[in-house]
């Protein structure tokens, strides 16, 4: 196999990409913009983990203090 | 390295966002323009710049300053570029025009016809993306191999093996679309 002439081939059907390419806009918006969205998911999954461990404390504790409460809980799950 | 640019690096390694902001704004010419090589896309490239330097953000914490940005960057960067080839490839939405589609104009061969263009854009699409990859980079775009080696995380003598096998399997496409080349 001739590798120079599949290169020249190669490069014939699709051409090296300018060099000095430059994006057609400002990037950095949207970075920012993505950040911000990532942060404020995060921020929520944290507030909803602290929320649901915080209750499921609450139900462990009572359940714990109060034994008779379990077939009560079971009912109406 | 520079006392500034070397504080800019410290502090991103802490996480710091205008730290980030500084090394988007330093970097993200190179970093666009060597995704644009991988995907010959310029809107998929700027989203794929965007993504990349998500991920830049997130490794922040592993990112070693004695060894530079660029280079560590260019490698998230691959390994994105990579990503979205292989889900092109999985949607079947890789075409020849996507292929071709910021294609300067060249000095034309007069040998080489706009049919056999069409069927070396055709099969180089069909090959796996990482070798199209390294062949993009290490034959189109002439990147010296070790960058080439670097920018995908493997050794020079695998970006031999792999050109090689790209053009193997590139010269079976062909020869099965009637071209010799």
């Amino acid at each position: 196999m001739n590798i120079d002439r599949m290169k020249k081939l190669l490069q014939q059907a699709l051409p090296p990409v300018d060099a000095e390419a430059e994006p057609g806009r400002d990037l950095w918006p949207a970075m920012k913009r993505r950040l911000d969205e990532k942060s404020a998911a995060q921020g929520a999954y944290f507030n909803w983990a602290w929320f649901d461990g915080a209750l499921a404390a609450g139900l462990v504790g009572l359940v714990v203090l109060f034994p008779a409460s379990i077939p009560v809980f079971l009912y109406y799950l | 390295m520079q006392n500034g640019e070397s504080k800019v690096l410290n502090q991103f390694r802490l996480g710091s966002q205008e730290a980030l902001e500084a090394l988007f704004r330093q970097h993200q010419r190179v970093v666009y323009g060597w995704i644009l090589r991988i995907v010959r896309n310029p809107e998929a490239a700027e989203d794929l710049t965007i993504e990349s330097f998500w991920r830049i953000y997130r490794a922040h914490a592993r990112f070693e300053p004695a060894q530079g940005f660029e280079g560590w960057a260019r490698r998230i960067a691959t390994r994105a570029a990579l990503d979205w080839l292989r889900t092109k490839r999985a949607e079947n939405e890789l075409s020849a025009e996507t292929l071709a589609e910021v294609a300067a104009p060249a000095e034309a061969d007069p040998a080489v016809t706009a049919e056999i263009r069409r069927k070396t854009v055709l099969a180089f699409s069909r090959l796996p993306p990482k070798l199209r990859i390294t062949a993009t980079l290490a034959v189109i775009e002439e990147r010296p191999q070790k960058e080439v080696a670097a920018a995908l995380g493997i050794s020079v003598a695998a970006v031999k093996v792999r050109v090689f096998r790209a053009m193997r399997l590139l010269r079976k496409d062909l020869e099965r679309q009637g071209i010799t080349p």
